[in-house]
């Protein structure tokens, strides 16, 4: 297809604004997918993605569609996740576009994701098609929304497409806009083939598929083919494009969007940003904004159950086949017994990697309570870095330690700027700067350890804001931090995984904390449980359990030794979920007790 | 049938207490005639021999009339032990004539409380001063062993209310004294007048446990099973059967057997009841099935109620070592050969105990 006749665009929206719905309505409107072939939200392939109704791996779909001239162009909708901890994704899709839609929920208005999104889409030079959804609800304000649209992207809210997606109003008007407002893709198509690799996924019987925009050039089956950053080389077995299934093509063009079959056995091989180009007489020059993306938050994985050690060992294996950012390693904790250290993108990444775990491989587990990256340097001065609070060298032996940073970009409306200076304030940010972005919005800028947001950071920053605050970073390296390790000692015995890594003039206030949401966790048992916080060997924080003095079925005669065998039996069913530590039960959700410890003061940091 | 232990229940009570959960009947009078006469009926179908123990329980036996109470008695066979539940307001001298003539030389009096506040609360329709006459009645009838049901953990019952009751109880130097904690039980009208007044106190309830224990204790009694304790000589051989796993049946409405591996539960209708027995039928029941297991695990659940040491020849393969030697190292029961035995805090903690070592 001439390069006049393609459009490549992706969809921005906030969660639940309906941008699954407006994707499986092109599908029909454009009869790339026959009616009673559609189920909702086809585009997310994952169950877990269609349950949650976000999207987590990109993904392209080509559809042809007859526009008011009467020619036929191919459209290629690109599929972004929509969460900050995928930001990087996010940019790829983007780079992959020349335009995007900006849909809003026409109820709800701008929210502070899609803001996110937006300006990312606008920095990359992206034409912006604005839409407003869901005029068909009783609360709808198409015309305010439209208007907060315009003055964001700068233009007039006549231009504004106002659709529903559920009932097809204006969906196709959505389509002409994209023809009409879009700019075709421009590249070369006579020069060396480079393609920018957006998203890739594994087939356990084809290997990685690469979802890739050529740039320049074109991809023939069978080519010899380079990842540039990487180095990773491969043939080409097989390319195409999906419709929304696959369609395999002669080749892949300059402008156009598709996949390409690798044979590669492993994701990682090949990065989301990295450039293909072929291994003869290739590209000189990689595509722009490549970059190695490294998990920074890190939390322990352990099955409840310990004979599920190997499932999980396997399952997270196979979990990383389509996952690059996701690591790990094998941990073992004297609580907890045998599991995984593994690395993330961030929370979001965190917790979707185990809900997969928990629906998709049927397994038990318990999350310990994340913690970054630390680089320490020891007496002999040289430097480790830390993944795992426990393996924190003791105090005397370290002799300096540094922390991950990041810079903060937060857009909020102005009347939230004083409750967020603040919050950064508590948090050890840094003020960078403030701009006001129109009368309304205002953007500030803070450096933050990175320790200091995966708790809690995004639930302040919305409860602060009443949802408003729109919040992006990126990661700006390691800088010096007095960070000291706070040990948990219960009845005596130091439990590795509650142990946690933090700032000096944080520590006494976090030990407290963290014992008091421990005494709150671990119910009355057969002996009395000492709970104490301590940096070495000094306490800091002290609670006790007091031991409970009956626990017994008061009458138990013939009538009724079924009832109070099942009781028992109940009872020792609860036995198992929890762990033992000496002498002591400990229930599995006081190992979480540290997400607590920074919900009840502003100043928990 | 050769079996040890036979348990025959009397559904009939002058009012259904709120904290009641048994099989109970009120304002049926007209049917009582009826009832005994069917119960006498599937007793004869069993043909149950010279059982070591019988126990009439309910409901309330002692409200019977005469004639009946003394029918039932009489169509008994032999036994060495034969106990009958009384409430207080339903015995007479008529009606302890009637006992003592049909050889119920055990009885168990549900007394539960001597404070007239705690008995209200409890909807009892005796008033302390009729507990004492019924002792003395009794006493004076012959009785030779006298039970008294007590239950601490009424709502509102303080620390005071519960010495109070103690020393009452002594006072009238029963032979043996069930003390029961009141256990609200899900779904009974008890448990929602006074669930969240429950739960309050539940702290205050370790302290009254104690009282009970070390107070019956230093009075001379042997605390030989979680609930219950007795002057030397006067364990209830009856129940003590429950508590070693031995067999047992039951005969009545409701009424649960279990021989081997079957538990089999009379259903609760009472006109089905009467009605399948009146056409020579034996009555609607339902059978669970035990594995060998279970029943091994009600061994270990049950005989770790007694003071006594529990035999585990045979049970071993139900039982965590690990756990058993974390609990003995931690002072809580000792194991010597095959016996095992509880200290004196694990049997206050038996159910925690049993749940760990139980595998």
């Amino acid at each position: 297809m001439a390069l006049s006749r393609i459009r490549n665009f992706s969809i921005i929206a906030h969660i639940d604004h309906g941008k699954s719905t407006l994707a499986d309505r092109i599908l029909q409107v454009t009869k790339t997918v026959a009616d009673r072939d559609m189920r909702d939200q086809m585009l997310d392939s994952m169950d877990l993605e269609r349950e949650r109704g976000i999207t987590i791996k990109a993904q392209a779909v080509r559809v042809l569609f007859r526009a008011a001239d009467d020619r036929v162009y191919e459209l290629n909708l690109i599929d972004t996740p929509g969460h900050v901890d995928f930001t990087y994704e996010v940019s790829r899709s983007l780079a992959a576009c020349e335009g995007a839609l900006l849909v809003v929920d026409a109820a709800q208005g701008l929210e502070a994701q899609t803001l996110a999104n937006a300006y990312l889409a606008i920095e990359n030079d992206l034409d912006i098609v604005p839409v407003v959804n869901k005029i068909d609800l009783p609360a709808a304000d198409p015309d305010g929304v439209a208007a907060e649209v315009a003055d964001l992207i700068g233009g007039s809210a006549e231009d504004v497409i106002r659709i529903s997606a559920k009932t097809g109003q204006g969906v196709e008007a959505v389509l002409q806009s994209v023809v009409d407002n879009i700019s075709p893709p421009r590249g070369d198509p006579q020069a060396p083939p480079r393609a920018l690799i957006f998203d890739s996924s594994y087939d356990q019987y084809r290997g990685v598929l690469a979802f890739v925009r050529m740039v320049d050039g074109s991809f023939h089956k069978g080519d010899a083919v380079l990842a540039m950053a990487q180095g990773t080389r491969f043939d080409v077995e097989e390319l195409g494009f999906f419709s929304p299934g696959m369609h395999p093509a002669k080749h892949l063009s300059a402008g156009e969007v598709g996949y390409i079959v690798t044979g590669l056995k492993d994701v990682s091989q090949l990065r989301v940003g990295d450039t293909l180009t072929v291994s003869k007489a290739g590209a000189v020059e990689p595509l722009p904004g490549y970059k190695d993306v490294k998990p920074m938050v890190f939390s322990g994985l352990f099955p409840t159950d310990s004979d599920q050690y190997p499932e999980l060992r396997d399952a997270l294996e196979k979990l990383k086949l389509n996952d690059a950012a996701l690591s790990y390693e094998p941990e073992v904790s004297q609580a907890l017994g045998f599991g995984f250290r593994c690395g993330f993108l961030g929370l979001l990444h965190m917790d979707i990697v185990r809900e997969r775990l928990e629906r998709e491989y049927d397994l038990d587990l318990l999350v310990t309570a994340p913690n970054v990256a630390y680089r320490v340097q020891d007496m002999k001065e040289d430097w480790h870095e830390v993944h795992n609070p426990a393996q924190m060298p003791a105090a005397g032996d370290v002799l300096s330690t540094e922390e991950p940073y990041i810079r903060a970009s937060i857009i909020v409306p102005k009347e939230f700027v004083g409750p967020l200076m603040e919050l950064n304030q508590e948090r050890r940010g840094e003020f960078g700067h403030m701009e006001y972005l129109s009368e309304q919005r205002v953007q500030l800028i803070y450096d933050l350890p990175l320790a200091e947001i995966v708790l809690d950071y995004f639930d302040q920053l919305k409860s602060r804001s009443r949802g408003y605050a729109s919040f992006d970073y990126d990661l700006i390296g390691f800088r010096e931090g007095k960070l000291v390790k706070v040990d948990v000692l219960l009845a005596g015995e130091q439990i590795d995984s509650l142990s946690l890594i933090t700032h000096r003039d944080n520590a006494y206030k976090q030990g407290k904390a963290l014992v008091e949401a421990l005494k709150e966790r671990i119910p009355r048992q057969m002996f009395e449980v000492a709970i104490q916080a301590a940096i070495g060997s000094r306490v800091i924080a002290r609670e006790t359990v007091k031991a409970r003095r009956k626990d017994v079925l008061a009458k138990c005669y013939g009538g009724d030794i079924s009832r109070k065998r099942k009781l028992l039996e109940k009872q020792k069913k609860g036995k198992k979920r929890m762990k033992q530590v000496g002498n002591i039960e400990i229930p599995q959700e006081a190992f979480l007790a540290v997400l607590d410890i920074n919900r009840d003061g502003p100043s928990g940091g | 049938m050769a079996v040890e232990h036979l348990y025959l229940h009397v559904p009939f009570c002058a009012h259904r207490c709120g904290y009641c959960d048994f099989v109970t009947v009120t304002g049926n009078e007209q049917l009582q005639e009826r009832y005994v006469d069917a119960l006498i009926a599937e007793l004869r179908h069993h043909h149950v021999p010279a059982p070591e123990t019988i126990f009439i329980g309910g409901g309330t036996p002692s409200l019977l009339p005469d004639r009946l109470l003394a029918r039932l008695l009489a169509a008994l066979p032999d036994c060495g032990e034969l106990t009958v539940e009384c409430n207080p307001e339903t015995i007479t001298p008529a009606k302890a004539q009637v006992l003592l003539e049909g050889c119920a030389r055990r009885i168990s009096l549900g007394a539960q409380s001597f404070q007239p506040h705690l008995l209200a609360t409890l909807e009892r329709l005796a008033r302390p001063a009729a507990i004492r006459a019924a002792v003395d009645l009794l006493r004076d009838a012959g009785v030779e062993s006298l039970n008294l049901d007590l239950i601490f953990g009424v709502p509102g019952q303080s620390g005071d209310d519960l010495r109070a009751d103690l020393c009452d109880v002594l006072a009238l130097a029963p032979d043996h004294i069930s003390y029961y904690e009141l256990e609200a039980k899900p779904g009974t009208r008890f448990s929602h007048a006074h669930g969240e007044e429950l739960e309050r106190q539940a702290e205050a309830l370790e302290d009254h446990y104690d009282a009970v224990v070390a107070t019956l204790r230093a009075a001379g009694y042997r605390w030989y099973e979680t609930a219950n304790f007795c002057r030397p000589g006067h364990e209830a051989r009856h129940n003590m059967g429950y508590w070693e796993g031995r067999d047992y049946l039951g005969v009545g409405v409701g009424a649960v057997s279990t021989l081997g591996l079957e538990r089999r539960r009379n259903r609760p209708g009472l006109v089905a009841y009467i009605e399948s027995l009146e056409a020579g039928r034996l009555p609607p029941s339902q059978l669970e099935l035990l594995t060998l297991d279970e029943r091994g695990s009600e061994r270990v659940m049950l005989g770790l109620r007694l003071d006594r040491p529990l035999t585990i020849a045979g049970l071993e393969p139900l039982l965590d070592v690990g756990e058993l030697r974390r609990l003995e190292s931690a002072g809580l029961l000792t194991i010597s050969g095959d016996s095992l035995s509880l200290s004196e805090r694990a049997r206050f903690m038996a159910n925690d105990v049993v749940s760990s070592i139980l595998r």
